[in-house]
């Protein structure tokens, strides 16, 4: 399993380093997103009298650059491809392979973050210089970090997998995918802060999985959080992660029978 | 290429108009997708909406922009967007993938202007209902604004949107155009499609070094900013004279960078 794994990782990682202008396009276009936030927000924080629920521009600065790196974390297998998957009929010969479908995707994504975090580090330099941040996180909170960022993907990989699923039933799909993408981006934490959020939506994300794969990584390194909500946090990426597979579990083998009896 | 005594006749325009009727004849093939569009536009629009409400929960203006003044931003920002992936996006990606796989001789090879032809080719329809709902958030903006427009704000509005998507296309165009330089550039949309969204805030509001990327890298200010400056009677006049100027060279200088992508293009496949 994990060489198997290494073996994909070491692939995407060669694939993609060809790749560095492609990536470059890629990552400036998602770099836009959280630069219109913060720019947004500091400029209110300032006409506030300098800050607003507690955050300063530098703390803005600081989140929506973590922002970028998350982001680029949680970038996974589109829930669009299914689509081209199953008409192309590239799905049948990854279905002859022994092993589930799932790992193939996970490892080849993962080797594609290690080249998206090089060509990440530039950029991040470039954005602490434009907008200093302020940042100073202890060690713990480092090292959660690390954890939260790798939990973020599992859970974003195994949810948006299994909801691709949805593409062997309709192939109206993409009316579903907008509405979970939207209300991925009003949860998650992705447009605002949610400490700016009225404390009954707060609540509300609790329940959905977005708010642990995007706002929780990001909180867990720019603070403020308390010791124990850094484990509440990992405790809950655990079991969204769980609940997702199990949700995938469930799924794909009703979604296998279905394409088999497409294909004949 | 180009074989002036071979021009079709009626020339470009009745060329367009038959390649827009074809292409809205095929959409009306998919009559449902119309009403899962609207859905999509409503469900954007609505989140643009929330995040609006969430800034003016916490702020009474933002850079000077009141909140109907804002709002006919969203609205501007969305009628443009529609326009865009209407018209000028699936033309252009068409463009990156016909480079890539080597199709673009089809389009070549015909007697007509090659710029022209790869710009008229697609055209997806349905997008338009971005067009009704930016529409819609703009007349609601407008009844909004207090002192509301007069007929020559809203006649700059529309002179000045008609440029502005004249400059949007040529910067699409050149966009296009280096796909002939390099290989994968599928990503030009995420590029395009990511750095389009700060749009839909005045560029007023960024700071300087961006604002002039958004004025002259990408000419997003053009396309929604001044417009909607327009329409809501902020607009300075020496803005319009740099816009109108700046349009004009951009339709020059994209044609020449597309003229230089195609004579790569012959280079490579023979």
């Amino acid at each position: 399993m994990i060489t198997i794994y290494t073996a994909h990782m070491r692939k995407a990682v060669l694939t993609q380093f060809q790749y560095r202008a492609a990536n470059y396009f890629y990552m400036i276009g998602m770099i836009a997103e959280p630069v219109v936030y913060l720019v947004v927000w500091s400029t209110i924080a300032r006409a506030n009298g300098g800050s607003i629920d507690g955050l300063t521009p530098g703390g803005f600065a600081a989140y929506y650059i973590v922002w970028t790196l998350v982001r680029n974390m949680n970038i996974v297998l589109t829930p669009f491809a299914w689509e081209e998957r199953i008409k192309e009929g590239s799905l049948a010969s990854q279905l002859m392979k022994p092993m589930h479908p799932i790992h193939q995707d996970i490892s080849e994504f993962m080797g594609w973050k290690v080249v998206v975090l090089l060509l990440w580090l530039p950029i991040a330099a470039a954005l602490v210089a434009l907008f200093r941040p302020t940042l100073s996180p202890t060690v713990l909170q480092c090292v959660v970090f690390f954890f939260a960022i790798w939990g973020a993907y599992l859970i974003r990989a195994i949810m948006q997998w299994s909801l691709g699923l949805v593409t062997f039933w309709t192939t109206r799909v993409s009316a579903i995918f907008e509405a979970y993408i939207l209300a991925e981006m009003l949860l998650s934490g992705r447009v605002f802060p949610l400490v700016l959020m009225p404390k009954w939506f707060q609540t509300l994300t609790w329940y959905f999985p977005f708010r642990w794969s995007f706002s929780f990584p990001i909180v867990a390194l720019t603070g403020p959080i308390e010791n124990r909500d850094l484990f509440i946090g990992l405790g809950m990426q655990v079991a969204w992660i769980v609940f997702s597979i199990g949700l995938m579990w469930m799924v794909w083998p009703r979604a296998v029978r279905r394409f088999s009896s497409v294909g004949g | 290429m180009r074989d002036t005594a071979r021009e079709p006749r009626g020339g470009p325009v009745r060329l367009t108009g038959t390649f827009l009727r074809v292409g809205v004849m095929n959409e009306m093939q998919y009559r449902i997708n119309f009403f899962l569009q609207l859905v999509q536009s409503l469900m954007t629009v609505g989140t643009g909406l929330v995040v609006l409400a969430v800034v003016f929960s916490k702020t009474k203006d933002l850079g000077g922009w009141s909140r109907p003044q804002l709002l006919a931003v969203m609205g501007v920002f969305t009628l443009v967007g529609g326009v865009i992936r209407t018209f000028i996006q699936p033309n252009m990606e068409r463009v990156v993938n016909d480079v890539r796989e080597g199709k673009l001789d089809f389009a070549l090879t015909k007697p007509a202007d090659s710029q022209l032809l790869v710009s008229i080719r697609d055209v997806r329809f349905w997008q338009l209902t971005d067009v009704l709902v930016g529409v819609g958030v703009l007349t609601v903006a407008l009844v909004q604004l207090d002192p509301g427009p007069r007929w020559q704000n809203l006649a700059g509005f529309v002179v000045l949107l008609l440029s502005g998507f004249i400059s949007i296309y040529c910067f699409w165009l050149m966009l296009a155009s280096a796909s002939f330089w390099l290989v994968r550039i599928n990503e030009v949309q995420e590029l395009f499609d990511g750095l389009f969204r700060a749009g839909q805030y005045p560029v007023g509001i960024y700071p300087g070094w961006l604002r002039y990327g958004l004025t002259f890298i990408i000419p997003l200010a053009f396309a929604i900013t001044v417009p909607s400056e327009a329409v809501t009677g902020r607009l300075a006049w020496d803005s319009v004279a740099v816009m109108i100027g700046f349009t004009i060279v951009l339709l020059f200088v994209s044609r020449w960078c597309w003229k230089r992508g195609l004579r790569r293009y012959g280079g490579a496949s023979s």
